[in-house]
């Protein structure tokens, strides 16, 4: 009995510390044009309520280098940014920390920015988590992505032969169409036993192929009746 | 008569084969340890083989739309063949199998030539076509050839 009791409550803390960790939230990876802006946002999840001490801070580890160095913080209500490395007058603070959100904006973009950005939140007492890290890919003009224009020239050249087949189908329907109130119209003159015959072949089928094969069975029929 | 639809519906299939071939496999360029098509470039450097995706220009990505398209319309015209063989009245011509059958060696023939044109853009100036190259080529007089007998066949028996 004591011994589950004891399980039961070993399993309840561990759960208990997996729910009140943090999750910190980035983009997985960001393209940006030489010499334009980028925002990198950066949000978290907790369980607890946003405290008024919580904190953000960004970490930049450029392609290659094996260390990152800090470029951000935000701390106390107060939001420092880096005004001794490679980001300084080029960093600014977006973000909203009442709404959990620690984004930055850097400006004027060049390809030594290229590099791995790390964002770590702390939402006291709960700061135990992992931080998350976005990839930013400068380019001198935005490359196209694969299989785009493939797809294009494959989704054009289907739908042309759809549109193609769909307004065939169409364009008989119509001309049946018109070729069975053309006869209608032709023969309302005459008895009615013939324009029951003639109302239901031609309702029949809307097929002006099939239509002609009952036209010309029709004479067939006529010819019949005036041999005999 | 069966003999001469046997013929036709080998010849169309092998097109279609030559067709899926030369797209799937990766030979339209070859080195000594590197080989390179429309989809990966796999090189073999110091015992290590390893492939990356190809290049994403435009180019090479309208030369794979050109051979899927020309695979697609090969498959419709030989599926409109089969259902014209049965519904065809008799001295009716296979007008759309042929047509289909044309489109699609057009398709191969614009892939062909916009590969072959483009080439020095994203191929070094030393290697050689490979296999893949020279079917696709040859799978374009194969399915025109086709798609003209298609046309002019008339449905007899």
């Amino acid at each position: 009995m004591l011994s589950v009791l004891a399980l039961t409550s070993v399993v309840l803390l561990s759960l208990a510390s997996q729910i009140t960790a943090i999750v910190v939230y980035t983009s997985w990876e960001k393209h940006a044009l030489v010499g334009s802006d980028v925002r990198l946002s950066c949000s978290f999840f907790s369980w607890h309520w946003t405290s008024p001490d919580v904190t953000f801070s960004w970490q930049y580890r450029p392609d290659g280098a094996k260390e990152g160095i800090s470029i951000f913080h935000y701390g106390g209500g107060v939001a420092y940014v880096d005004n001794k490395g490679p980001f300084r007058d080029r960093l600014e603070f977006v973000g909203n920390p009442s709404r959990r959100d620690g984004s930055i904006l850097i400006k004027e973009l060049d390809f030594s920015d290229n590099g791995t950005f790390t964002c770590d939140a702390k939402n006291p007492p709960d700061i135990v988590g992992h931080s998350s890290s976005v990839r930013l890919l400068v380019f001198e003009k935005v490359p196209v992505q694969a299989g785009v224009v493939t797809g294009a020239i494959i989704g054009v050249v289907l739908g042309l032969l759809i549109l193609i087949v769909a307004i065939y189908y169409l364009m008989r329907f119509l001309v049946a169409r018109r070729v069975f109130s053309l006869s209608m119209s032709k023969h309302g003159k005459k008895g009615k036993g013939k324009e029951g015959t003639q109302q239901k072949q031609a309702l029949a089928v809307a097929d002006p192929v099939k239509l002609k094969a009952a036209a010309s069975e029709k004479k067939k029929q006529e010819s019949r009746r005036e041999k005999k | 008569m069966l003999l001469l639809l046997m013929g036709i519906v080998v010849l169309h299939v092998a097109g279609l084969v030559l067709l899926l071939v030369s797209t799937i496999v990766s030979a339209w360029v070859i080195n000594t340890n590197s080989r390179s098509d429309l989809w990966t470039n796999c090189t073999t450097v110091s015992g290590v083989y390893r492939c990356d995706p190809a290049d994403t220009g435009v180019w090479i990505q309208a030369v794979q739309a050109m051979m899927i398209l020309s695979i697609i319309f090969s498959f419709i015209s030989l599926f409109l063949f089969f259902c014209q063989l049965f519904t065809l009245k008799k001295g009716g011509r296979f007008l759309l199998t042929g047509a289909f059958q044309i489109l699609a060696s057009l398709f191969v023939m614009c892939g062909g030539i916009i590969y072959t044109v483009m080439n020095s853009g994203w191929v070094p100036a030393k290697e050689s076509y490979g296999f893949s190259f020279i079917l696709a080529w040859i799978a374009f007089p194969l399915a025109f050839i086709s798609g003209v007998v298609y046309v002019i066949l008339r449905k007899r028996e």
